[in-house]
């Protein structure tokens, strides 16, 4: 296993003194170092803006056609900080133990204690770029409860959080643009990782206007390319987020680190039609106000004013009395699949649960809850075409977030020398489940505070060298990747890509989404090598490589999905318990809980690569808990 | 519900469009524009003919990407969302929609109905910041703001960067982006220390872009899928009515 790096001492102390211990580049040394960083979400635009500002060349590459519509941008709710201004008792050591708790006990402690002592910087860093955080009257900014939680630690901006630190440190890196000291490459997308002398030296790309495929050289290459969400095909993640780039990085010798860890989201808008394309995400912020609740009937037809209290099930506060509502991620939507399953689900279906507000906007009146959900409220509104003011919001879980990617030591480099991941792209902190607004929190704490010092310390001890089209690793990738895209567009079958990423998304989902189980996992492995085998002989896709052609662009991604996909399933069926958002139903409590095996299982899987048709080999690092004991996730 | 679908084709920047006519058959009304799109693109691409090219993302109407005009409205008839949260219960059985890309010489067209934008990342790169270095914030709660600034630098910093605003106007002004700026900063008391300089380059690169200038039609008001009032222009006038720095002070 490759050794995890992390520093000596007690847990409070580990990041002071690495960060000590670092060496640093002065902006005049730092100038002749080029940085590639791919994905200009939270992590890559962060990050970009912060080594611009100490001197490094900055190359930054995004599918989108610009920096500012990284899928960051969708985050609703909001971003957890230990400043304790409401002074409920929050502090750096609860947060830590609310995310390994929450991460049921399968994130690597001092990579989690350190994301709590830097999320008090990042707070100041944003309110000093303008982030129009909410506030009280007073002035002072306001925080509310997110799931998993008791305290109250999340700053919000309305129902845009994630928008506006997006656009916080995309306009950082703008400034940095103007400086001349990050170059941007909109609508290019990342195709091959270049790995030259046994280091990430460069990247393949595809130019998305002009088609045209390219390499670039650097000292280091940063992947902040986010999660894959869609390999479920119905997901809350935008359209374009894919795993091409860290699956090619795997390919090319980077260990992956727990793929099977997903999130599935319990409040998002259910399905509503099949045409549907993706899900809508209700912010967890709503679980504040709002009740989850189902018939106590089985098939009860009344519309929901007409169900007395006495035969509602509040589910949620009746199984976990001390969280209620605001229930941990996994937790709640194991919870609205029970009652589903059960034949208790309402509307079209059966697949979804209420969200009611009769009772907040009782207690608090229709203005308070327009001022906090507002925009929330109108979107459920325009997708359903019901007013959540008048009956309860229907939601149902949908897949939402990866805890798993590609595996990184303390100083979020992979296992391949000069290649870090930073974001949701990396494995590191929240084990087998995510607290809500902690994305937000790590995605920023990597690309401002962490990966900068830690990059610069890797790059101080090589001498500043970039290669170029002339070295052969380049060619051979440019080459591969060529030979690829030709393939693509060779096939000329008779099925469309989305097609099969239909039903690609439905395996997944029955297989490895909310609910796995030997079986099903193993049915799946079987299954996607014939999809795949019927993708490549049977997908359409129209036009040339050398123009603008979105089909030949999805097809690339969802070619990528149909061989990760059995990492996926590969490394479920092998994780024989239960923990968080992995739930195997051989491994249940007897009321129906995640039941972890730490006596075998207390390890992160890190997967890697042995060639097409070769099974991959598992690496274990194994987890130790001094700080916070290992005990059963309880949340009642 | 049937729908009938006029589109613009054009297959590159440099090559001549047209009109293209396509039948949407028994389509769901809870169906959204973009699905209606995908929907007729998927028959297109069976039939062997390219698919419409347009961009789209997050389709919960936060991104920015997606852009079209909808019978001759930017984002279609429906007021305050993006064409990703139009839904097709807003037309009637048997309609004809006329779909067109965003039309206006800073957004030049790359193919059928996606435009470049990149004149908006250079107008933010011009001075739609605050120059704050990674790490040398103070502690957040140093400077109090009155809870009505930050509402009102929030409701200006919405805007999600789609272009409608310039779509909409017989200009092609991009006045209202540029103000929506510099109201979210100039509202706060972090952005204030540059707020002159702002004004001034983001405006001198909006010109730079070939952007015309707001004769008070409101129509980027009525586009703007996050209804961002025009009073952020009157916000910006004022901030740039003041004598001009001259170069070099």
């Amino acid at each position: 296993m490759p050794e995890a790096r992390v520093p000596p001492g007690p847990l409070p102390q580990k990041w002071e003194a690495c960060r000590a211990s670092l060496k640093r580049l002065s902006p005049s040394d730092a100038r002749r170092y080029r940085v590639l960083i791919v994905g200009t979400g939270l992590a890559g635009a962060s990050a970009a803006a912060t080594l611009g500002e100490q001197g490094f060349q900055v190359e930054s590459f995004c599918f989108q056609d610009s920096a500012r519509r990284a899928h960051s941008i969708a985050a609703q709710g909001g971003i957890n900080a230990a400043k304790n201004y409401p002074k409920d008792g929050d502090s750096i050591e609860r947060l830590f133990t609310d995310t390994i708790k929450g991460g049921d006990f399968r994130s690597r402690e001092a990579n989690v204690y350190r994301l709590a002592q830097v999320s008090n910087a990042i707070i100041d860093q944003c309110v000093a770029q303008g982030v129009p955080f909410a506030r009280e009257y007073d002035g002072y900014l306001a925080n509310r409860s997110f799931g998993g939680v008791k305290v109250r630690r999340t700053f919000y901006a309305r129902g845009q959080t994630g928008q506006q630190l997006l656009l916080g440190a995309y306009q950082a890196m703008m400034r940095q643009v103007e400086a001349g000291r990050v170059r941007l490459h909109p609508r290019t997308e990342m195709l091959d990782l270049v790995v030259a002398d046994g280091a990430a030296k460069g990247l393949v790309v595809r130019d998305l206007v002009s088609g045209a495929i390219t390499t670039y050289g650097g000292d280091a290459v940063v992947l902040a390319t986010g999660g894959y969400s869609t390999i479920y095909y119905l997901s809350t993640n935008a359209m374009g987020c894919n795993v091409t780039a860290t699956y090619r990085a795997y390919r090319r010798g980077a260990c992956f680190a727990n793929p099977c860890f997903t999130q599935i989201h319990p409040t998002c808008i259910p399905v509503g039609h099949q045409h549907q394309s993706k899900l809508t995400l209700m912010s967890e912020s709503l679980r504040n106000d709002g009740r989850i609740w189902v018939p106590k009937r089985k098939g009860d037809q009344r519309s929901p004013d007409q169900i007395p209290d006495g035969e509602r099930d509040y589910y949620l506060e009746r199984r976990y009395p001390s969280y209620g509502n605001l229930a941990p991620r996994d937790i709640a939507s194991r919870a609205a699949k029970a009652v589903c399953d059960e034949g208790r689900g309402v509307g079209p279906g059966g697949q979804g649960v209420y969200l009611d507000f009769r009772d907040a906007l009782g207690q608090l009146g229709r203005r308070t809850i327009e001022e906090r959900y507002g925009n929330l409220f109108a979107m459920y509104h325009e997708i359903t075409n019901e007013d959540a003011y008048a009956v309860p919001m229907r939601i149902y879980p949908a897949p939402h977030y990866v805890m798993g990617g590609l595996w990184v030591d303390y100083n979020l480099m992979s296992t391949i020398p000069g290649l870090f991941v930073i974001g949701e792209a990396n494995f590191s902190d929240h084990g087998a489940n995510r607290l809500g607004a902690s994305a937000l929190m790590q995605g920023l704490a990597d690309g401002y505070f962490i990966l900068p010092l830690t990059l610069t310390a890797h790059l101080a001890a090589h001498r500043p060298r970039q290669e170029g089209p002339e070295h052969p690793a380049f060619g051979d990738a440019r080459r591969q990747v060529e030979e690829r895209t030709r393939r693509l567009l060779a096939v000329r079958g008779k099925r469309t890509v989305d097609d099969f990423h239909r039903e690609l998304g439905r395996l997944m989902w029955d297989a490895c989404g909310m609910e796995r189980s030997r079986e099903g996992l193993t049915r799946a492995r079987a299954e996607i090598p014939r999809i795949r085998e019927a993708f490549w002989k049977d997908v359409t896709v129209l036009g040339s490589g050398e123009e603008l052609n979105q089909a030949l662009e999805k097809a690339g991604r969802v070619a990528d999905f149909l061989e990760f996909a059995e990492l996926v399933c590969q490394d479920a069926l092998h994780r024989e318990e239960s923990c968080g958002g992995h739930f195997r139903v051989e491994h249940q409590t007897p009321d129906g809980e995640a039941k972890r095996d730490d006596a075998h299982f207390c390890y992160v899987a890190a997967w890697q690569f042995q060639g097409d048709g070769q099974p991959p080999v598992l690496h274990k690092e194994p987890l130790t808990f001094d700080a916070v004991p290992l005990t059963e996730r309880s949340y009642k | 519900m049937n729908l009938s679908l006029v589109v613009w084709r054009q297959k590159g920047a440099q090559t001549p469009g047209r009109f293209e006519r396509y039948e949407a058959k028994d389509v769901s009304p809870d169906l959204s524009f973009l699905e209606l799109l995908d929907v007729v693109n998927e028959g297109l691409i069976t039939q062997g003919i390219e698919p419409i090219a347009f961009d789209h993302d997050c389709r919960e109407g936060i991104c920015g990407s997606c852009a079209m005009m909808i019978n001759g409205l930017a984002h279609g008839p429906q007021p305050a969302v993006a064409t990703c949260q139009l839904y097709l219960r807003h037309f009637k059985d048997g309609e004809t929609i006329t779909i067109e890309p965003w039309r206006a010489k800073p957004f030049p067209i790359l193919r059928d109905l996606v435009v470049d934008r990149s004149a908006f990342d250079r107008i933010i790169q011009a001075g739609g910041y605050v120059s704050v270095n990674t790490g040398e914030a103070p502690e957040a709660n140093s400077i109090p703001v009155p809870k009505k600034d930050a509402d009102m630098a929030m409701d200006a910093a919405a805007c999600i960067g789609c272009g409608a605003c310039v779509a909409a106007c017989p200009n092609a002004s991009a006045m209202l982006f540029v103000a929506a700026k510099v109201a979210h900063l100039g509202r706060l008391p972090q952005g204030r220390v540059e707020a002159k300089q702002r004004v001034d380059q983001m405006v001198d690169a909006m010109d730079r872009e070939g952007f015309g200038n707001c004769t008070n039609h409101y129509e980027c008001m009525d586009a703007c899928p996050k209804a961002i009032h025009v009073k952020a222009i009157a916000f910006m006038n004022r901030e740039y009515r003041f004598p001009r720095r001259k170069p070099g002070t």
